[in-house]
């Protein structure tokens, strides 16, 4: 991320309407099909995990942030619901967003603050690459992130529902490897993040102490306690 | 339809907290610079609790189980294609389970 001193740069004047809106949902189809893929799986594993139809589907429409719901679906096994871990789960994993958020916040600084905060509510990892890499090129088009964002959200509930009925219909889900989708879908998750050879060390970190602290604190501790390390690692290396 | 006060507090504290995250960096920047260090933490998240959850379930599920792990990653990582990988690594596991208890 650039470091420059923002209050120095020209403020960039961006557009605002549904010319915008369509112009970026357009854009985002292509990503969108692959969060449909995920979003199938998704459903699936929330009926697995016991998430009603119209549970599942708040959850997608309402906390639309792919990795942090698998990380909840992970622990909603657990009897009774572990609400605090899970929220600061959720939190944990969503952290990056304060940082993509603060990287589109001058060039939102024109738009008005419901455009804003209705705007940022769409933010993903996905359609954040996509509105930046357009303001740099040199578009104007203030509604590119909520447009792309509206193409990612219908996509997610979507295939949340799809899947969230195909999982009813499949009987006995160890007998069909489905248990092992669990982990399948967090290292394919994994294989999107890397982003080469300085992961290695915090990955390695977490790895080491998740598996310790799962060997030794009772709970599911050990997936925050690992994440942190891994973080820590991550911020100290050169 | 199932609807449990609970799991709906729960799903309400969830969509609280992410929402929070996505404002909360538009706030911030009015007011501090993020260090590079917290930047470097904070992207590192993710990709930290993911392996957290992963490597324990891996250890646990017995050598089926990181084979069908490596062959989801190797797929993932070749192809690019996330329904093929995550077919891969869980066929890879129903076969095993046909083959040893038919």
């Amino acid at each position: 991320m650039d470091k420059i001193d923002r209050t120095n740069q020209e403020k960039p004047v961006l557009s605002f309407g549904w010319v915008g809106v369509v112009e970026g949902f357009r854009r985002c189809l292509p990503i969108a099909l692959g969060v449909f893929i995920y979003g199938l799986v998704f459903g699936v594993l929330a009926q697995q995990a016991g998430l009603s139809i119209i549970e599942a589907l708040l959850m997608s429409g309402l906390v639309f942030a792919g990795a942090s719901q698998f990380a909840a679906l992970k622990l909603w096994t657990i009897i009774p619901l572990p609400t605090p871990e899970i929220i600061l789960t959720t939190l944990i994993v969503n952290l990056r967003h304060v940082l993509m958020g603060a990287a589109v916040q001058p060039w939102f600084a024109s738009l008005k603050p419901w455009q804003r905060y209705l705007s940022v509510f769409f933010m993903t990892d996905e359609n954040w690459a996509l509105t930046m890499s357009e303001f740099k090129k040199g578009k104007r088009n203030g509604a590119m992130l909520l447009g792309s964002g509206l193409a990612l959200f219908l996509a997610w509930t979507g295939s949340t529902l799809a899947g969230r009925a195909l999982g009813s219909v499949l009987q006995d889900p160890a007998k069909w490897g489905l248990d092992f989708a669990f982990t399948a879908v967090f290292i394919t998750l994994l294989v999107g993040m890397w982003r080469g050879k300085s992961d290695i060390l915090p990955w390695l970190i977490a790895a080491a102490v998740a598996i310790a602290a799962s060997q030794l604190i009772p709970g599911n501790w050990y997936i925050l306690l690992g994440g942190l390390a891994g973080s820590l690692a991550g911020a100290w290396r050169k | 339809m199932r609807i449990e006060l609970q799991t709906l507090l729960t799903i309400f504290g969830m969509a609280l907290v992410t929402y929070l995250t996505r404002v909360g960096g538009l706030w911030l920047m009015n007011r501090v610079t993020l260090s590079g260090r917290v930047e470097r933490g904070l992207s590192n998240l993710p990709g930290a609790v993911m392996i957290s959850i992963v490597a324990p379930a891996l250890l646990s599920s017995g050598w089926i189980g990181l084979v069908a792990g490596l062959l989801t990653a190797l797929v993932a990582r070749r192809t690019g294609n996330l329904l093929l990988a995550m077919l891969t690594g869980v066929g890879c596991v129903l076969i095993y389970r046909l083959l040893t208890n038919p």
